[in-house]
């Protein structure tokens, strides 16, 4: 019971509490105490405008869940509504089972928030802004010395901590936004964009590090963004915001499912031994059962894309382009399954429910 | 410390189990005392504040301009008291004379006092500390992570106030301490305790107007979405009045009640006029300033009707006692402190009720 060894049990890979398997678990079923944050019908009304519509959102300790969606969609309002910020029109909200319009400092203190385009006092150094965050959160003096490097060092600042945050990039000001979201030891994390300026080898890092947190520390993060291959890399769960309404939410896979028009596509590279071949190799792909599609890359090197319906028979398909191109002499080099990327899903979702939508969405 | 098991998913150094810990870091006491302290949002923001302030460059400027303006009346002053104090000599409040007489730099130009001078920067020094104090925080993108931490909105407004108050409080203390030991080693005469606590009465009453100017400033800094603007009306607000506040209440004057050449009419004109003036901060404050520290001034209002004109012409020149200057001015005095507090008042509800974002 010191001060002293605050942040230790962060550094064991023990989870701090439950169990991890319990987590897998939750997916199914999720047991109550897992449930970090919890909305039912959350509603938020600007005079006409409905920036949050009904919305019902869950995320588990232990998870990562990306909230996905345009500019103007309504994500930073929820992220408001959960730190209570801002009071909820209608519906209700609780964060780690508490609600934050009516115990915001309790909820405050067990979850850590960068906000869009965060922002440090320009005059004081990296240091000393997060040490700012530690009194303000009534951490003893020692215990925040020590998280404070310990946060520095997990986001990759601790050279630059005593300059002046007026001489850091934008990329090392959301790093460090990530470690004053840190400094209090969180239960619940919550970030609004928070690797849009830094560089694609520091998001790595950043991205690797979260996944380190939920793994070892059972956090959950919320984060949002529209940086679609992030959010496919690094979250569990992804929920499709628009025009203020959660239009999908699950993961991957069963977005995948839900909003996949119905085909799966397989890569296939062809090395032809001469243009007979060529000719020949579209009847024959088109021959296999199952098979809707066969089509060349739009350059000449690149590979074929076989479309296969319904994507269960992809794997039987897959089989049978080897066979055949043994038997042919087609000349494969190569074939693997299309995984079907967030961005695709992303629009498709975005045009299925909302048709007037489709067009701003690229 | 607690015997019972911490509730689950709580955070904070409670959660750490009583594992094998390196006897250096146990030192329970100092623990409890940081813990079961648990200092208020307001104050850590107020902390905050004041060392900013103390460390800013504009502490130091106004420190340095404030200087000045007091050092340059100062020095004529003490000069003509000095000259004047062996024929003076048994007359009473001879130190605070430093303070309010407006001494003359050649036989026809005189300057404004030292209160004078404090009445004219004193906006400067309230405006300085607020007039970017909210919307700073908003252009720097720091108040949405500020506000997530655990503290009440309010704590945020609160503490800049309260740290504003403390910086003001300073630079008035330094500046009248630094004039009194000049005044002490220049004319060597020691402060009778009924002019220390004229001082006293009149470093508070400079103190509530400079605050008055600082919740004016803080208002401003919630209205107005651009630092550089609510310095721009803040600043213009305080020109309008020194400059143009004595012409305004003129023409307003004339105009309601127009000057026709008999005496009633100067006497109403004159009255009304008295009373627009009233409504200028400044102009509570000057007359505060005078009847606190001068025992001489035994009226702060022109006489409104002929009778009343000529009994004040008939009076026997006397000097108050404190109470009595006290009391000639509370009215002043309380309507600075209802000025601050609506200024602050407003701020505060108009705070409470933006958006976090925007």
């Amino acid at each position: 019971m010191t001060s002293g060894p605050r942040l230790a049990p962060k550094r064991k890979i023990a989870p701090r509490r439950g169990d991890p398997s319990a987590v897998k678990r939750a997916v199914v079923d999720p047991p109550d105490e897992l449930i970090r944050i919890s909305t039912r019908g959350l509603t938020k009304q600007y005079g006409e405008l409905t920036a949050v519509d009904a919305l019902d959102l869950d995320v588990r300790a232990g998870e990562i869940f990306g909230l996905l969606g345009q500019n103007g969609a309504g994500k930073t309002t929820t992220i408001l509504m959960l730190l209570g910020l801002t009071e909820p029109t209608a519906g209700t909200a609780r964060v780690v089972g508490l609600d934050p319009a009516r115990r915001p400092l309790e909820v405050k203190r067990r979850v850590g928030y960068m906000p869009d385009s965060v922002g440090f006092y320009s005059d004081l150094s990296g240091r000393e802004n997060l040490r700012y965050t530690a009194r303000l959160n009534r951490i003893p003096r020692d215990a925040a010395e020590e998280a404070i490097d310990e946060v520095l060092e997990q986001v990759g600042l601790t050279s630059r901590a005593d300059d002046p945050t007026d001489t850091y990039s934008r990329g090392m000001l959301q790093r460090l936004g990530i470690a004053d979201a840190l400094v209090k030891d969180p239960d619940v994390l919550i970030l609004d964009e928070p690797t849009t300026a830094i560089d694609p080898l520091g998001v790595t890092e950043i991205l690797d590090l979260l996944r380190d947190l939920v793994r070892q520390r059972q956090m959950a993060i919320l984060l949002s963004s529209h940086l679609l291959n992030q959010v496919q890399v690094v979250c569990d769960r992804i929920g499709i915001f628009a025009a203020g309404k959660l239009i999908g939410q699950g993961s991957m896979n069963e977005l995948a499912e839900r909003f996949g028009d119905g085909t799966a596509h397989i890569e296939v590279g062809f090395e032809f031994a001469d243009a007979a071949t060529a000719e020949r190799a579209p009847t024959l792909l088109r021959a296999i059962p199952d098979v809707v599609e066969a089509r060349p890359g739009e350059r000449p090197a690149d590979p074929w894309i076989v479309a296969v319906r319904p994507p269960s028979a992809e794997g039987r398909v897959r089989q049978a382009i080897l066979s055949l191109a043994a038997a042919e002499g087609l000349g494969l080099v190569s074939l693997r399954p299309l995984v079907p990327s967030l961005e695709e899903i992303y629009r498709q979702a975005v045009a299925r429910t909302l048709p007037a939508h489709a067009g701003a969405v690229r | 410390m607690t015997a019972e098991p911490m509730p689950l998913g709580s955070s904070g150094p409670g959660t750490v189990e009583a594992e094998p810990v390196d006897p250096l870091a146990a030192e329970p006491p100092v623990v409890r005392r940081e813990r079961s302290v648990p200092r208020a949002g307001w104050m850590v923001v107020a902390r905050k504040e004041f060392a900013d302030h103390l460390l800013s460059a504009r502490f130091v400027v106004l420190l340095i301009v404030l200087g000045i303006a007091a050092a340059i009346p100062l020095y004529f002053v003490a000069d003509a008291i000095r000259s004047a104090a062996p024929a003076a000599s048994g007359e009473q409040a001879l130190f605070i004379f430093l303070f309010w007489v407006a001494p003359k730099v050649s036989d026809t130009v005189s300057i404004p006092s030292v209160a004078g001078f404090f009445g004219i920067v004193a906006p400067l020094l309230g405006l300085a500390f607020a007039f970017d104090s909210i919307n700073g925080e908003r252009a720097q993108g720091t108040l949405p992570r500020l506000l997530s931490q655990p503290i009440h909105r309010d704590d945020v407004i609160n503490g800049k106030f309260a740290a504003g108050l403390a910086v003001i409080g300073l630079v008035i203390v330094a500046v009248v301490g630094f004039i009194g030991a000049f005044g002490i080693i220049r004319i060597g005469i020691v402060p009778a305790p009924a002019e220390l606590l004229r001082l006293i009465l009149w470093v508070i009453a400079t103190f509530v107007y400079v605050a008055m100017w600082l919740a004016f400033g803080m208002l401003l800094s919630v209205l107005v979405r651009r630092a550089a603007t609510s310095a721009l009306i803040g600043f213009g607000v305080w020109l309008l009045l020194s400059i143009f506040g004595g012409l305004i209440t003129e023409l307003v004057g004339g105009y309601l009640a127009p000057l026709t050449g008999s005496a009633e009419q100067v006497l109403a004109n004159n009255s009304l006029q008295e009373t627009i003036k009233r409504l200028r901060p400044d102009i509570l404050y000057g007359e505060a300033s005078r009847a606190l520290l001068s025992p001489q001034v035994t009226d702060v209002a022109t006489p409104a009707t002929v009778g009343a004109y000529q009994q004040a012409q008939q009076r026997i020149p006397s000097l108050l006692s404190l109470d009595q200057s006290f009391i000639l001015v509370w009215p002043q005095v309380v309507a600075l402190v209802a000025i601050t507090v609506a200024c602050f008042a407003i701020a505060y509800v108009r705070f409470m009720r933006q958006e976090v974002r925007a």
